[in-house]
């Protein structure tokens, strides 16, 4: 049994599969431009060349490892310090870029 | 003769070391055991310390009455583990210590380290961590004189060990401070870099209404950037800054060092393990059990408890060349002291979240889940008497290893 509900919604003329807290439950499914559309609903109105490359960072850290990495493997791993992916993801990096990237939410803790 | 060697003898590791001891012929297998140290810590404890409900000494026991006869113990550092030579180098006369399999235990440890301003100067003087004996001790002298002000619990980053336990501190701290008399001199805050108070939505909405009846602030997603211990303020990566005279600090909590020299971890230096069978994830003969693991689950002396469950079963098939079974479900339990002599008693896993019920017998009880009662309180009291006579010795317990949904509520 499990907690997690998946339903449909349309993002960018697109079908997907979502969570109930948003995140889409397939990878395979994301288009850049459904993270354009994704990233204005987290409020943040332009995606920069700084964004892409978080964003495509984590894409590929996900599909190596199966999971959407963490902020400290982010910042670590991609180069970028952690001040400044708080400045391009405001609140929570990690779950911003999770969702904006169409990877599931980061593994957090139980 | 094949060898067994468990890395670490804190709770994870005592339970698997008395479990193998039952289980496995003496004749055909030799059980090694390797602890930095003599004294074993009955970690839960820790808590109480700093409101002067345990001493020290509360807490303390002799590392080897807890492991039983005819396993070999070593109290030594582990300077490196070589799992494609299946050896493990040890600090006690240079030693190498081959196996056949290999059980990592070595726990979590707090790293004030790694947040610049944590432990430098004001560290133990108005900044506190209680997840070291040392910390909880320090602290206990702390409050005894404290005459008020503002205490701020931060929580440097997820995960951490007993997630619950940050929550229990401000239960007890709002009690003692009302026996002290102070209450009304003392503002709480808990800080943390998750959206709620705890982990999983309908604890969370739960425990944030009590902390709220408590007047107990909660200050959701901060991520701790630095302290200026001299300000005496907390900075986060948003530039958000809270002002303390108290800091009591959760820093963040890593694998152990051993496992970073090995360069068998994750970013925070705990082992990537398969969820359902505990196996590492890269090496066929080495398993990881308790807070060593990269686990979705809680590092918690319960789920330690669970996986030795599972643990011995699909050992016992491993060996004997049978497939492991995906058994491990995430299973925690928690008692969650709320101060007053009450307490509130929690029980999930990886898919289902703490729901309201009875425990362990479903609709009598006599523990209520996750609603506040007396007797909850003295299970966590009773608790500690199971944990040194029962649950180390790995004798059996009214608890299933697989949690079920039996009495439960949703």
């Amino acid at each position: 049994m499990t907690t997690q509900t998946i339903t449909t919604r349309e993002i960018a003329g697109k079908t997907v599969h979502v969570n109930e807290e948003g995140f889409m439950t397939d990878p395979s499914e994301w288009t850049r431009e459904i993270a354009v559309e994704l990233a204005k609903e987290e409020g943040i109105e332009e995606l920069t060349p700084e964004h892409w490359k978080i964003i495509e960072f984590c894409r590929q850290d996900a599909a190596a490892t199966g999971a959407a990495p963490t902020l400290r493997r982010i910042s670590k791993q991609a180069g970028v310090p952690t001040k400044e992916l708080f400045r391009l993801f405001p609140k929570g990096p990690a779950k911003k870029v999770a969702k904006i990237a169409g990877l599931g939410k980061p593994q957090g803790c139980v | 003769m094949k060898r067994v060697l468990i890395l670490g003898a804190g709770t994870a590791g005592t339970i698997v070391a008395n479990k193998l001891h039952q289980e496995l012929d003496p004749d055909e297998w030799k059980i090694t055991v390797v602890d930095q140290s003599e004294v074993h810590y009955y970690q839960p404890g820790f808590l109480f310390i700093p409101f002067g409900i345990y001493s020290k000494a509360d807490v303390m026991r002799p590392r080897r009455d807890y492991l039983p006869r005819g396993v070999e113990v070593i109290i030594s550092e582990i300077e490196l583990i070589e799992p494609d030579k299946n050896q493990v180098r040890i600090k006690k006369d240079n030693r190498t210590l081959p196996y056949d399999f290999l059980i990592i235990t070595t726990g979590s440890r707090i790293v004030p380290e790694e947040t610049p301003g944590l432990k430098e100067h004001e560290w133990h003087r108005t900044i506190f961590d209680f997840y070291t004996p040392e910390g909880a001790t320090a602290l206990a002298k702390k409050l005894r004189t404290w005459q008020g002000g503002r205490l701020v619990l931060n929580i440097a980053e997820m995960p951490i060990k007993c997630p619950v336990a940050p929550l229990e501190f401000m239960f007890l701290a709002d009690w003692f401070f009302h026996e002290e008399g102070i209450r009304d001199r003392v503002d709480l805050t808990l800080t943390t870099p998750l959206p709620g108070a705890f982990t999983k939505p309908r604890a969370a909405s739960l425990l944030g209404d009590i902390l709220a009846e408590k007047n107990i602030k909660v200050v959701p997603e901060f991520n701790i950037m630095e302290v200026d211990p001299d300000a005496r303020k907390i900075i986060s990566y948003d530039e958000t800054e809270i002002e303390y005279d108290l800091l009591v600090s959760i820093p963040v909590n890593m694998g152990s060092e051993v496992i970073e020299r090995s360069g068998i971890g994750d970013d925070l230096a705990f082992v990537p393990t398969d969820k359902h069978t505990l196996k590492a994830l890269e090496f066929d003969n080495v398993f990881v059990l308790g807070d060593a693991t990269n686990l979705p689950s809680s590092k918690a002396g319960s789920v330690a408890h669970f996986q030795g469950d599972v643990f011995i079963e699909n050992f016992l098939r491993y060996i004997d060349g049978l497939d492991l079974k995906p058994t491990f479900d995430g299973h925690a339990n928690c008692y969650i002291e709320s101060g007053f002599g009450k307490g509130f008693l929690i029980d999930f896993n990886y898919d289902v979240e703490p729901l309201p019920g009875k425990f362990p017998l479903p609709g009598v009880g006599p523990f209520s889940l996750l609603q506040e009662s007396r007797l909850n309180h003295w299970g966590k009291v009773l608790f500690r008497w199971m944990y040194w006579n029962i649950l180390l010795k790995g004798k059996p317990m009214p608890i299933t290893a697989q949690m079920s949904m039996a009495g439960k509520w949703l």
